[in-house]
């Protein structure tokens, strides 16, 4: 993961442009997507109402949090599960580490959790001497090259088959070059079986955390989740504050917009509720069930009535498909854990915008992504706010690094916009100079970008404002 | 050549800035077009750009005075508010309320956009119009721009016009619903992203075989021609839909 300090967006956006392989593969990739999700929400009318009760569902979650939280954490414990409150990034990982060092657990296998990248768990374990299995298959491969994910719910979508094929045949034992889809698959099987049965503990994401009943929903297609969940004796499972449902009858619903967002499925193979450790009569299951809750700048998020939106996100990464600049550039460019129209809102918000507010100028506010998004984010509306935040127009106090691209130059420019379209006068004066001068104006700055790839524009002799004299229609 | 019509409100126009700056004869092709259907169109002069451009850059108060400008030139009457963009026409329906959400002028704002109404839409939905084609067999394609899709949502309508030239045939680009890479600022604050998506969008043009491709939006032709005339792709032409139905039903 690209740190902050070496975050160079327009390098990063450079070098992914020019690898067309990459262009391909993530072409082919989210065209694929995007026609499964049309499969399935084939109806615009049942889609749009699925959509509604959606989002409503989560701003109700949002609208009472807390309390949620509270009788949320009750029912955990009343499950016999362990509830740990992680503050920051920092926190969670210590507290998985103390849990894993207190049961001596010295190997763990992983099921996909995206909250695990955000706080980037994977590295501190592994600098703390534990041994961490990745067991998700795009996960498995992505860790084998020591990549992050370059997508929300496909995480190895930037290779092809021929580049798997070549990763497994480089670092797994035993396993030969082939691009048969069946034995790459079955080697992993087994390779990972081995790990499940070795490992000392479990950690998962969570996708709902049920608080009627204080269960944890994980959503899974490979059944690794619930290898992970189950046959270790130590199970940890990590879970932002706001991935609550308050109810087991609002699962269906959610459950579908989830799928359907994702995958373009009705259902997924697997679908876990975790409710506590195993009980005295049962022969298996995990010992212990621990419940870490991270914040991390949540409780910051949902303070602001329109950034507070962000936390609806249900993590299905449909934004990104359907985004004409992942696309293009793919998900490590944004040097980020969330990549795409969600990340574009969420981790400025998360890691400051100084310099991750540069992520939000990757769009071109088409309105692809809020016309997907299985809850109704408003994401271009959001991406506005980040960029007023970043020439600090907006609240100071929601977002680190606001005003941090604060500058005379395009103070100005803005300014004398302003001025050329509020004042008639000035605005004639533009026109006009435009009409006779514009061919000269010298290829640089603004100009200079829009000509790399478009020729130079022809400004009119004729503003419409002329036109409209001239040819005598009613004016005043 | 005018019929106004005594029985019909007159319509105000609203020109967007890129037809002041670059497209004046698409612009005055659609006020020919509102006038052939009988409606008198005031036009006032102190008009000039919807605020978009500020809007989407960061820097919403002078978004909100551009805005505010266009508000009050167009209050002296209760006339519809024609615009032939759909971007510009969801920016002052769809976002000037937002703009001034807090601002005690919110309900003279919202009444205002309440008149707004894209050129095609008004065209078709409003004014009934019936064209007959007086045009040579041609080959055309359509880009929708982003805002005229999900914002103005006017599409149906103006494809409902093309679809009445009668010795028109229309091919559907591949990828309709991808944006050609335009964004406004987008396109110079990330222009080796936005030169490949419109390098895609050329190449999805090209590839129906079409000799124009057409657009309600002047932002999205500006950077589609642009692009083609870099290239040197020279046997398709890029054309606003007013001027285009404006020509093929005059011969």
């Amino acid at each position: 993961m690209a740190s902050n300090e070496k975050f160079n967006f327009a390098q990063s956006v450079a070098e992914a442009l020019a690898d067309s392989q990459l262009r391909a593969n993530f072409r082919f990739a989210t065209d694929t997507l995007i026609q499964r999700r049309g499969t399935v929400f084939a109806s615009p009318e049942e889609t749009n109402f699925l959509r509604d009760v959606g989002s409503s569902m989560k701003k109700d979650v949002l609208a009472n949090l807390p309390d949620l939280l509270e009788r949320f954490e009750a029912k955990c414990i009343k499950n016999g599960i362990v509830v740990h409150w992680a503050e920051t990034a920092k926190d969670a990982n210590e507290i998985i580490l103390s849990i894993l060092n207190e049961k001596s657990a010295k190997k763990v296998v992983k099921g996909k959790s995206m909250a695990s990248e955000e706080i980037h768990l994977n590295a501190y374990l592994e600098e703390h001497d534990k041994e961490v299995v990745e067991t998700d298959f795009g996960e498995f491969i992505i860790q084998l090259c020591n990549e992050p994910p370059s997508h929300i719910i496909v995480p190895a979508v930037h290779k092809n088959r021929k580049q798997i094929a070549e990763v497994l045949a480089e670092h797994v034992e035993g396993m030969e070059y082939t691009e048969d889809v069946d034995i790459m698959l079955e080697n992993v099987r087994n390779t990972l079986r081995e790990h499940f049965k070795t490992a000392d503990a479990g950690i998962s994401g969570v996708n709902f955390g049920i608080v009627e009943t204080g269960s944890l929903c994980l959503v899974e297609n490979e059944g690794n989740g619930r290898m992970c969940t189950t046959v270790p004796p130590l199970h940890i499972a990590l879970m932002g504050i706001e991935k609550l449902i308050e109810n087991v009858e609002d699962i269906p619903a959610i459950y579908r917009l989830l799928c359907g967002s994702a995958t373009g499925q009705r259902i997924t193979t697997y679908f876990n509720m975790i409710s506590g450790p195993r009980k005295k009569d049962e022969r298996d299951g995990p010992k212990e069930v621990h419940l870490v809750l991270l914040d991390n700048g949540r409780s910051r998020i949902m303070n602001d009535p329109q950034l507070g939106d962000v936390l609806k996100c249900i993590r299905c990464g449909t934004c990104l498909n359907h985004c004409p600049v992942f696309t293009r550039i793919g998900g490590h460019a944004y040097g980020s854990t969330y990549p795409g129209p969600i990340g574009e809102i969420l981790v400025p918000q998360l890691e400051g915008l100084n310099p991750k507010g540069a992520i939000a100028t990757a769009s071109s506010l088409c309105d692809a992504c809020s016309e997907a998004c299985p809850v109704r984010i408003p994401i271009p509306e959001i991406i506005r706010r980040m960029r007023d935040e970043s020439y600090g127009h907006g609240d100071p106090n929601s977002v680190a690094g606001y005003g941090y691209k604060k500058n005379c130059v395009e103070s100005m420019v803005w300014r004398g916009w302003k001025w050329s379209q509020t004042s008639p006068f000035m605005n004639k004066v533009m026109l006009k100079g435009l009409a006779l001068f514009g061919k000269w104006i010298p290829v640089v700055g603004p100009l200079k970008s829009w000509m790399s790839v478009r020729s130079k524009p022809t400004f009119g002799k004729n503003s419409l404002k002329d036109l409209v004299k001239k040819e005598g229609v009613r004016h005043e | 050549m005018k019929k106004v019509s005594a029985a019909k409100t007159p319509v105000y126009f609203f020109g967007t800035c890129l037809a002041d700056m670059m497209y004046a004869d698409s612009a005055m092709a659609a006020i020919r077009l509102i006038e052939r259907e009988g409606y008198e169109v005031v036009y006032p002069m102190e008009q000039s750009c919807c605020g978009q451009p500020a809007y989407n850059s960061g820097f919403p108060d002078e978004a909100k005075a551009v805005a505010w400008k266009q508000v009050q030139i167009f209050a002296k009457h209760d006339y519809p508010i024609v615009v032939p963009s759909g971007s510009c026409a969801g920016m002052m329906k769809v976002h000037y309320p937002k703009l001034f959400k807090d601002s005690p002028d919110l309900f003279t704002v919202k009444r205002f956009s309440e008149r707004v109404v894209e050129l095609t839409t008004f065209l078709h939905q409003h004014a009934h119009a019936v064209y007959e084609d007086k045009g040579a067999p041609i080959k055309a394609t359509w880009h929708s721009s982003c805002h005229a899709m999900r914002e103005a949502n006017c599409i149906a309508d103006s494809k409902a016009l093309l679809s009445q030239l009668s010795n028109v045939e229309l091919i559907e680009l591949e990828r309709e619903r991808e944006c050609c890479g335009f964004g406004g600022t987008f396109s110079i604050k990330q222009p080796e992203i936005s030169g490949a998506m419109v390098s895609d969008k050329v190449a999805d043009v090209v590839s129906t075989g079409a000799s124009v491709v057409l657009s309600g939006d002047c932002g999205c032709l500006m950077n589609i021609t642009g692009h083609m005339e870099k290239e040197n792709i020279t046997d398709v032409k890029g054309q606003h839909i007013a001027e285009f139905i404006w020509e093929r039903i005059n011969g």
